[in-house]
């Protein structure tokens, strides 16, 4: 065992937990699937390898010419976007959750030497579940292209790297500019939008000069290849180093080590402090002033409406958890522009968009009004039925879909009434379902635990995410007016059916 | 003042609940109506396991339960109706004012808005949470939040309070507070059923004490009957019911393990 106080002890300890964390994380807490979720690791590992040999199998043989380049530097600047929302998670993760720092910061070890791990663990926890995402793209281009392309593992290390290292430091930089109290929120809000940036403005520039929402064709445009740097500049280093050029692997993991290195160095000194200043918020006082100060009569669903709705208003982070996916429906918003300036013919391509989008926020909706009650016991003794309870709170899901979509389908409604009138059932049933999938794998949590959702029963988050397609494609088609629309509702009638079957019974 | 019809506020019979092993065995229980009854126990001897069926959030595997002559297991709403429950682990609405939680809690129980704020407002009186009424719960105390869940178990007037270790985590003020209010609601008719591990506080309070272990009631009366019971001496003040309460559950419980 090594002496305590140590770098070595210290690492050991975070390493242990994280390793711990990542087998609750994959098991959701029971020891018994270690086995199936082996299996069904195996099984994905091997789907996720198809899948990337269909998508860059043919890229095996580039070789670095310019266009080459270009495009491989925009993968890696989406993809560096999104470790970077992670790695700002993180940290942000890190300030907030007390968990054991009370009693790391009440001993006598250093604190600046704990919170220097402790970043070291973010970069390091970043790049593994980077390389994790891009072994089956990496393992199928040296296996077609030969082991050249197994530098880009060293390239996805040095960007979780350096993704580490930003993030600490924008992080920092908001918590010295606006205050612990609002750090959390706007972190979270801040990596989601880097996180969905890179994505989202890449398909606007798409539409804008393509009309296709492929994000990768501005990558491969005429345009931007002319106007890049020269094709000997040091920008293309990560580029090259993906593609094999041992001496820009080199400098480019030097350069990202170097940058953590001094970050840690930098921030470690006063990340107790913030700590320290994260943890006193939770006694801030926050007043409510209502117009009224008396009671209002409300019948008992009234009443469960009504508090969801309230709840739900006033915590802006589970807003921004649970509307941070509408960010995704900006480019069809703006596709939505477009052609209404024209025609309505490329309406059909938002239905699905819309639909699926609905799907998904009342999955979450529903996640926090069913299984996020956190005062069940109350609920419970409460002189109304089970039935009601549950009707109430599906009424609250609903109300809060119907307000976020009437607009867009409003919109939708003065170029389209066919398209709107398509969505907006759409809308209506895909939410439907993916509340009814929730009230099958419905279990007590505490609404804070929203963002662990998906790993308490990946069956339903599997299961609705795929029912919100089937209802996309299934809208989409009947929006194109062909019968082929009724297969795919078919599929997720089946889908709702094989839930009920197979959800743990009350 | 509230009036009875029915001489047992509580009545339990037969009752049976088992999960890996028998939680609860054919417990028999009669809790007069204006009460104070008090339900003490080892850890794991059922006590949280009855209350929870009492208050119908657990349904017995076996047993009748009637409250105020209502049977809770064929009328479950009406007895909830006449029932309040609380916990020893306050579940409120952190972005709720106590205001507001006592507002939807009324909304629930379908209790007349103005007669419903009244109540509230005297019950935020009572347990001191005034000057809190209107700030969101996310920044309370643990004995604060108590206080606010024992002040929802009470706003709709129940004519059963029902209570699982009400005390526990508050501090000397807070619990005093708490005391008070349910000493108060006894006096105006109404009928306590707790549990506690308090011994000091059921020995204070309780009208009778039961004592529950391994899932059954071993014992039951006023202290002095327990006392009595107990073998112990009668009539003695220094024979408190901490003594009194070892010596009963000394014989089922199972031989302390070596390492604890």
């Amino acid at each position: 065992m090594n002496r305590p106080d140590t770098l070595v002890w210290l690492a050991s300890h975070e390493l242990r937990l994280s390793w711990r964390d990542w087998l609750s994380l994959m098991t959701a807490g029971r020891r018994t699937r270690a086995r199936t979720v082996t299996v069904a690791l195996i099984v994905f590992a091997a789907l996720m390898h198809l899948l990337a040999y269909s998508m860059v199998g043919a890229y095996a043989g580039a070789l670095p010419d310019k266009a080459t380049l270009v495009t491989v530097t925009g993968c890696i600047l989406l993809s560096w976007s999104l470790l970077l929302s992670q790695a700002m998670e993180s940290v942000t993760r890190a300030f907030y959750a007390r968990s054991d720092l009370d009693l790391i910061l009440a001993s006598p070890v250093s604190a600046r030497k704990v919170f220097s791990i402790r970043i070291a663990r973010i970069g390091l926890s970043v790049a593994l579940i980077a390389m994790l995402l891009a072994a089956p793209f990496i393992d199928v281009l040296a296996w077609l292209g030969g082991a050249r392309w197994l530098a880009a593992y060293g390239v996805v290390a040095a960007m979780g790297a350096l993704a580490a290292a930003l993030a600490v430091a924008l992080t920092v930089a908001l918590f010295r500019t606006i205050g612990a109290k609002r750090t959390r929120l706007v972190a979270q809000i801040v990596a989601a939008v880097i996180g969905a940036s890179c994505v989202i403005g890449l398909q606007v520039v798409a539409i804008l000069s393509y009309g296709s929402l492929s994000r990768f064709a501005p990558l491969q445009s005429e345009w931007l290849i002319e106007h890049s740097p020269d094709i000997a500049s040091a920008f293309w280093w990560p580029a090259r180093a993906v593609l094999g050029d041992s001496l820009a692997l080199l400098a480019v993991m030097a350069v990202s080590l170097t940058v953590l290195g001094a970050s840690i160095a930098i921030f470690s000194v006063r990340f107790g402090d913030h700590v320290m200043a994260a943890a006193g918020i939770s006694g801030t006082v926050v007043r409510q002033n209502r117009a009224s100060q008396g009671f209002r009569r409300r019948s008992a669903a009234r009443a469960l409406r009504h508090k969801e709705w309230t709840l739900l208003r006033r915590d802006p982070w589970l807003v921004s958890q649970t509307l941070m996916q509408m960010l995704y429906l900006l480019p069809p918003a703006l596709m939505l522009w477009i052609s209404f300036r024209h025609n309505s013919s490329a309406l059909v391509v938002l239905v699905p968009v819309v639909v699926m989008a609905a799907g998904q926020l009342a999955g979450g909706l529903a996640w926090l009004s069913i299984s996020g009650e956190d005062a069940p016991d109350l609920v419970a003794t409460a002189p109304i039925t089970a039935r009601r309870i549950i009707l109430a709170k599906i009424e609250a899901v609903m109300g809060t879909v119907a307000l976020v979509f009437a607009p867009l389908i409003g919109a939708l409604a003065l170029a389209s009434p066919v398209a709107a009138l398509v969505a907006s059932g759409g809308v209506l049933i895909a939410a439907a379902a993916s509340t009814q999938i929730q009230l099958c794998f419905r279990v007590q949590a505490r609404r804070s635990q929203f963002r662990r959702r998906q790993t308490s029963s990946r069956i339903a988050t599997f299961a609705e995410a795929f029912s919100s397609i089937a209802w996309a494609a299934t809208a989409a088609l009947a929006a194109a007016g062909t019968w082929f629309a009724l297969f795919p509702a078919v599929i997720a009638i089946g889908i709702l059916g094989g839930v009920r079957l197979i959800s743990p019974k009350p | 003042m509230l009036q009875h019809n029915f001489p047992f506020g509580l009545e339990v019979s037969g009752l049976s609940k088992q999960f890996d092993r028998p939680a609860v065995e054919g417990l028999d229980l009669r809790v007069s109506a204006g009460e104070f009854y008090m339900l003490v126990g080892p850890n794991g001897a059922g006590k949280t396991t009855t209350l929870k069926m009492v208050s119908g959030l657990l349904k017995p595997d076996t047993g009748a339960i009637s409250i105020f002559g209502t049977d809770a297991l064929a009328d479950p709403i009406a007895a909830k109706q006449i029932t309040g429950w609380l916990s020893d682990e306050p579940m409120i609405y952190d972005k709720l004012t106590p205001f507001e939680y006592l507002e939807f809690v009324a909304g629930l129980w379908r209790i007349d808005a103005a007669t419903a704020e009244a109540r509230a407002r005297e019950l935020i009186r009572w347990l001191g949470l005034e000057p809190h009424a209107h700030e969101r719960c996310e920044g309370f105390s643990k004995g604060m939040r108590q206080k606010v869940a024992l002040a929802g178990a009470l706003v709709h007037d129940p004519k059963l309070i029902i209570l699982d270790e009400p005390l526990t985590g508050l501090d000397a003020g807070s619990a005093r507070q708490v005391k008070n209010v349910l000493k108060e609601r006894v006096r105006a008719g109404g009928t306590v059923i707790m549990t506690t591990h308090i011994l000091e506080v059921a020995e204070r309070m309780a009208d009778r004490i039961g004592v529950i272990a391994h899932g059954r009631l071993i014992a039951e009366g006023t202290l002095d009957e327990l006392r009595k019971k107990s073998g112990l001496q009668t009539g003695n003040s220094a024979t408190s019911l901490e003594d009194t309460f070892l010596t009963l559950v000394a014989e089922p419980m199972a031989p302390p393990v070596a390492a604890e």
